[in-house]
């Protein structure tokens, strides 16, 4: 499938409902998610016939974009329920069948927990940047993506955090490499935006376990 | 593969107990290779007992005979029970402490409550 078609398809995808700030919910823009997800098929097959999961999946936008590249499945995990509801009728709409949601804690379910441990090909996640209210999730949501994935992990964090995400990755001998530096335009999601739209920089990062 | 391991107390919390008030069957292709790839991550005994649950344990072996790679007959099967049987209502329940996580609308709910963990 072409880049193009790809992100026209993501166009359709509906947004959060009711946004929660504790959660971070912003949708990931189409034109991001189609970029991120094609380069995982076209650079680096990471997603035709593999086992992926989708951490954080919110509406659903990766999800649906990793199943219309045809991974063989796709498992979505997120804590809340509005946005499970969202990204369920996407996928209907979208009428996709090898997908499955679970709704859970992403770290509390899947860390440290050996039946999980490298059970996915490919792991991709757009996290919660780990601001605000919720110092850290970002590095605990990627630490649990590498955990449960044997080859790569795809991730959107923000540029400035950029020297402590890949000296993160040092430290678990995993390389990181940024695949692309993103502007990220942040609709006017929440009150205290004052602005209508904030762009802002945000690196795309392929980690992957050094051979 | 999923557990209840995360209350408190609980050892295992697996295989959780599937009840299943309504299924739905999907069609989706059938790909030999990644359903070979998928069998030796899975603990047969609690493939066995979710087949079981949902009412097609009929259809598998005991233990996994050698040779399944190029068994299409099995593989197949396998395809159906793991891809093709979806669960939208129900409940998972944890072997130690009976606790029931619900399954709705096909998405279950593995949350947990602050006193739980």
């Amino acid at each position: 499938m072409k880049l193009k078609e790809l992100e026209s398809w993501l166009q359709d995808v509906q947004g959060f409902s009711t946004p929660r700030i504790l959660l971070e919910q912003y949708q990931t823009p189409p034109h991001i998610a189609a970029r991120v997800l094609h380069t995982a098929q076209a650079s680096f097959k990471d997603l035709e016939g593999k086992m992926v999961a989708d951490l954080g999946c919110g509406c659903g936008m990766l999800m649906l974009g990793a199943s219309l590249l045809e991974a063989a499945h796709v498992i979505g995990v997120d804590i809340d329920e509005g946005a499970l509801e969202v990204c369920q009728e996407n996928l209907t709409e979208a009428e996709v069948d090898n997908v499955e949601l679970i709704k859970a804690d992403v770290t509390r379910m899947m860390k440290d927990q050996p039946r999980f441990h490298k059970f996915f090909d490919t792991v991709l996640l757009n996290p919660p940047f780990g601001t605000k209210h919720n110092p850290g999730t970002d590095v605990a949501f990627l630490q649990t993506a590498l955990e449960i994935s044997h080859g790569a992990v795809y991730s959107l964090h923000k540029t400035s955090t950029r020297t402590h995400i890949v000296k993160k990755a040092g430290d678990w001998g995993v390389k990181a490499e940024v695949l692309a530096k993103l502007r990220y335009d942040l609709p006017n999601t929440y009150k205290f935006h004052k602005k209508a739209s904030v762009d802002i920089d945000v690196d795309f990062i392929r980690f992957s376990r050094q051979k | 593969m999923l557990t209840s391991k995360g209350i408190k107390n609980v050892k295992e919390g697996f295989p959780l107990k599937i009840q299943a008030d309504e299924v739905k069957n999907v069609d989706i292709d059938f790909d030999q290779d990644f359903i070979s790839k998928m069998v030796p991550k899975l603990d047969w005994n609690a493939l066995i007992f979710a087949a079981q649950c949902v009412g097609h344990k009929e259809d598998l072996p005991d233990t996994l005979p050698e040779g399944y790679e190029n068994d299409e007959d099995l593989l197949r099967k396998l395809h159906h029970i793991l891809l093709e049987v979806e669960v939208i209502n129900g409940c998972l329940e944890c072997p130690e402490t009976q606790r029931k996580f619900p399954i709705s609308n096909g998405i279950p709910n593995m949350l947990l409550n602050e006193d739980e963990v």
